[in-house]
């Protein structure tokens, strides 16, 4: 039916390198003829991703289909799919005609047929009569071309591409967008791109695909991706946003930064918290008047070539703001939103929970370490419980060996008055923390709790 | 499940099998032998005899000693004339010094024999008598490009911007020598060290030919030994200059865990 | 000025020191005195000596034994250490630091260890030495040096460029051959060169595993030769040509390898 259309079906796919989940249970459908980007972060398991469906790397777990058939276990040569490497790697012994023909002398075509491809190939990257140059003499950005023209030339059903643009200049690589998306226009075949560059995922792609940690965060077009992303995730890594902490008071009415704005989102219930994402083009902000929904005072204004990037702050809340008009530094202003330009996303955890152990009456296991917690007499020692801490009660040292356990800092999301921290602790469970202190991605901190911020409840039955 | 792709991905470590099967038997199993005969008298019984024998004949204890004192002394000289070699050399126009280098490497590609007759021969010419000083010439003049190369190409790599910072920050063109370039050339006199010790403490025939078998270095006592026909001796004998060898080697890698300084090649 | 003379001086008047023997030897090859020192007129008697057939009937077959060892045993360990390297190079880092462990035994060891080692391997499994025992153990210390001078050949390579063979269609094997295999080229030659020069230079291993069925190469032929009590004059030309062979062949290696940088 439907599943025709696809010529790429990634389903239930994971990729365990040693005890490290590189991808999480993946499932992806690609159209033929489609321009499909996966983005994300360095080690969020892209390049993994792409690699696979290369046939580079073996998958633990799942099936990936082309054109319908399963060939997840099938070895590289036989796949129907063509890659561009991000370091070109174009065969070093052999000159430009060389390479192009690589894939062509392999099938046993004949001279004519050769030739006939090799030139086609050439004129379509824009580099014709460079046959029998040395391939270490070009440029990068030609021979990023040629690399195109080696894999097009074999007329793959998929073109995989690797990061080809991350090693050019900035200008190159605007050409060469460009020139990609015409040339996948032109070629009617499909293109799976990997990128960490989200102005470059919106600028060509058809569908986007944002991973992280291994795990699909959201599929969709650049506009969706960027109007409505899915989690804070995605919003803080496509485009600038701010992103806050607030409250559904009502369908169409939420608080945020001790405000109560208008929104069009309904379906939420009543006083329920959710994130609240506002990119910074879409505030109006204007001399303080009445038609100030909040009031604030510009506290640094940077001119960005376009537009003016101000910070304002406003009832203790930073709020990113751009506008072609400019604001001075102290200037008292107002600021305005649109209802259907406030986005409204859910929040997936509310508190961290933890499964654990009961030790004795005033200490509980969890994470791997033993926790003093308030004395209590309702459940025994060796009974499974699940433990509750709030974001705001973590407590993170500098100092490791402060903390019970330690753990790296993963990814810092600013709400606009705290920090909300992800930590990695050293056995991979992930530890939410709200704080005020500033910390770098990459730290490695010790982590406590006191032991009045410890709810123990029942253990649910199963993982929520 | 053993599937065909897995195959064609791992089959390409276990082209190590062929050579680890040959290791085994040519290079690891001799050195179990070497182990085993030290350990055992002529008729096969296991015993300590072989090295008691050795440290109860002083005439081969001094031998030893006097053994591993030659190959001090060579190594010192070697790096002596050799490190200020070096260092010119990487102060030369690249073209020039590469050619220099080579110049330097050239000798060795005769026979190492024909080259101690050859000094035999300018001693000879020149009227020094043989004996310590030719032996420790000899040795010098044998090893000394084992010493210069690899400094030379320590020195080399060294990036300038080091002895530039070291200028901004006010060192004497003296200090920079001694502060910077020295520490940093370390790794490639380690490996010169390695070079040149090792071998010399090794080696036998050449000691013969340069002191007309007036002295002796321990390499030839073993090979006097084997020759003899003492093999369990011999091996024992072996056994030691192999720890000593093994104690230099640990000694010089704790410093040289990166392979900066480059061998010969 | 006066420091760069001095220091140039020092490197010149070192070269010369080092060179001093090697240019006695190559004068006193054109007289006919039989001793090195003594000089009886210029003559090329000791050259045509040399290439006359049958007078120096044991120190030709020496010659042939040294050359034709070389070979075998740079060819043999060539193949060995390329075919090990590549093994080598897909191992993990913890069974890569083993092998590289074993690896660099032979080169640490020194000649005699190996020598005597193998000695005692031969004749404890009763092999009678000879020819095939030399060839044996020259492979056994030339491998690790082929090893070593094709792995970093290996690691420079942009890893994926094989994979970029295979994802255009290629076998693993065809992978290989038409993309690693160039790759890794200049460095399996100079494996070879170095293999077949440490061959023909050993003395140490050759003198423990040749057995004493009269079989000789050049470097046991001088040495029995000077124990004796002295070189045998032709020994003077033979050097002279070796040293002047293998002059002009690095002369060409590295015009050709100044040419290929430039280009």
């Amino acid at each position: 039916m439907q599943e025709k259309n696809y010529i790429i079906e990634v389903k239930n796919v994971s990729k365990y390198f040693g005890d490290k989940i590189a991808l999480d249970n993946i499932n992806l459908n690609v159209k033929k003829g489609e321009f499909v980007t996966i983005l994300g972060p360095s080690g969020c398991g892209k390049t993994t991703l792409l690699r696979s469906i290369a046939g580079f790397q073996t998958i633990s777990e799942g099936e990936i289909l082309i054109a319908g058939k399963e060939i997840s276990k099938t070895p590289p040569y036989l796949r129907p799919v063509n890659t561009v490497f991000q370091r070109y790697a174009l065969f070093p012994h052999l000159n430009v005609f060389d390479n192009i023909a690589f894939g062509l002398k392999l099938k046993k075509l004949s001279k004519q047929d050769i030739q006939k491809k090799v030139k086609s190939a050439l004129r379509m990257v824009g580099m014709t009569d460079y046959e029998y140059r040395d391939v270490n003499s070009l440029s990068g950005g030609q021979q990023q071309r040629v690399a195109i023209a080696r894999a097009i030339v074999n007329e793959p059903e998929v073109l995989l591409l690797d990061e080809p643009l991350a090693a050019l200049d900035l200008k190159m690589r605007k050409d060469m967008q460009m020139e990609l998306k015409e040339m996948h226009k032109s070629l009617g075949i499909t293109f799976v791109y990997v990128t960490h560059d989200q102005e470059e995922a919106l600028t060509i792609s058809d569908t986007i695909v944002v991973m992280s940690e291994g795990k699909i965060q959201q599929i969709g077009t650049p506009v969706d991706i960027y109007n409505e992303p899915a989690n804070s995730f995605v919003a803080d890594f496509i485009g600038e946003s701010n992103i806050l902490n607030g409250t559904m008071v009502d369908d169409k009415l939420v608080e945020f930064a001790g405000v109560q704005f208008e929104c069009v989102d309904e379906g939420f219930g009543q006083n329920v918290p959710v994130d609240v994402v506002v990119r910074p083009e879409d505030w109006y902000i204007f001399s303080d008047s009445d038609a100030s929904q909040i009031s604030g005072v510009v506290t640094s204004s940077i001119f960005k070539g376009v537009h003016y990037e101000m910070v304002v702050e406003a009832n203790g809340y930073e709020f990113i703001v751009q506008d072609y008009h400019h604001f001075e530094v102290g200037q008292k202003v107002g600021l305005l939103i649109k209802p259907f330009d406030i986005h409204i996303m859910k929040k997936d955890i509310l508190f961290n929970s933890f499964e654990a152990e009961i030790i004795d009456d005033s200490h509980v296991n969890f994470l791997g370490c033993d926790f003093e917690c308030m004395p209590q007499q309702k459940y025994a020692k060796g009974d499974k419980v699940n433990v509750e801490i709030d974001f705001g009660n973590i407590i993170l040292y500098d100092n490791e060996e402060d903390g019970k356990l330690t753990g790296d800092v993963n990814f810092i999301l600013y709400k606009g008055n705290h920090y909300h921290i992800t930590i990695m602790s050293d056995w991979g469970d992930d530890v939410y923390v709200d704080t005020n202190d500033v910390w770098d991605n990459g730290d490695h901190v010790g982590i406590g709790v006191l032991p009045e911020n410890i709810r123990i409840i029942d253990k649910k039955d199963n993982n929520s | 499940m053993l599937n065909s792709f897995r195959n064609i991905f791992n089959s390409r470590k276990s082209w190590t099998i062929p050579y680890v099967i040959f290791a085994a038997i040519f290079v690891v199993l001799p050195l179990f032998l070497i182990v085993l005969y030290a350990f055992m008298d002529d008729a096969g019984r296991f015993t300590f005899g072989n090295f008691t024998k050795f440290f109860l004949h002083p005439e081969a204890v001094n031998t030893f000693v006097y053994s591993i004192g030659v190959a001090i002394v060579t190594t010192v000289l070697c790096i002596i004339f050799g490190y200020p070699a070096a260092y010119i050399l990487t102060r030369m126009k690249m073209k020039y010094a590469d050619t220099i280098v080579m110049l330097f490497i050239l000798p060795m590609w005769v026979n190492i024999l024909i080259r101690t007759l050859a000094t035999v021969a300018l001693f000879d010419f020149v009227s020094i008598p043989l004996g310590e000083e030719a032996l420790i010439f000899g040795m010098v003049y044998n090893f000394i490009p084992f010493m210069i190369y690899p400094i030379y190409n320590t020195l080399k790599k060294l990036d300038s911007s080091y002895i530039e910072a070291a200028e901004d920050l006010g060192a004497t063109p003296f200090q920079i020598f001694y502060k910077v370039i020295v520490p940093l050339s370390m790794p490639g006199v380690v490996s010169g060290i390695l070079m040149v010790f090792m071998p010399t403490i090794s080696t036998f025939a050449i000691s013969e030919l340069l002191t007309m078998n007036n002295i002796k270095l321990f390499g030839t006592t073993i090979q006097e030994n084997i020759n003899n026909s003492l093999w369990n001796y011999g091996a024992a004998l072996s056994l030691i200059m192999l720890f000593l060898i093994g104690a230099t080697t640990l000694f010089a890698s704790d410093d040289k865990d990166n392979d900066e300084g480059g061998g010969l090649w | 000025m006066v420091k760069k003379i001095l220091a140039h001086g020092y490197l010149w008047l070192l070269l010369l020191l080092l060179y001093s023997p090697i240019i006695i030897i190559m004068i006193y090859s054109f007289t006919e005195a039989k001793v090195l020192g003594n000089w009886s007129g210029f003559s090329t008697k000791l050259y045509t000596s040399l290439f006359a057939t049958g007078t120096h009937h044991s120190l030709a077959n020496a010659l042939i034994n040294t050359i034709t060892i070389g070979i075998i045993a740079a060819t043999v360990s060539t193949l060995l250490g390329t075919i090990t390297a590549i093994g080598a190079y897909s191992l993990r880092p913890g069974s890569r630091k083993v092998f590289s462990f074993v690896n660099n035994i032979p080169i640490l060891n020194g000649d005699i260890i190996i020598g005597i080692s193998l000695f005692l391997l031969f004749v404890s499994w009763g092999i009678s030495q000879g020819y095939i025992t030399v060839v044996l153990a020259h492979i056994t210390f030339c491998t690790p040096y082929v090893v070593l001078s094709v792995l970093p050949r290996l690691k420079q390579m942009n890893p994926n460029i094989y994979e970029a063979a295979l994802d255009l269609g290629a076998t693993p094997m065809q992978a290989l051959r038409k993309v690693i295999v160039p790759e890794i080229l200049p460095g399996m030659i100079s494996g070879f060169i170095l293999a077949f020069t440490l061959s023909i230079d050993d003395f140490a291993v050759t003198v423990f595993t040749i057995g004493n069925e009269g079989l000789e190469t050049l470097s046991t032929y001088i040495y029995s030769d000077a124990r004796k009590g002295g070189l045998t004059p032709e020994l003077r030309p033979l050097s002279t040509i070796i040293f002047i062979a293998v002059l002009v062949l690095l002369i060409i290696i590295n015009r050709r390898a100044g040419k290929k940088k430039e280009a």
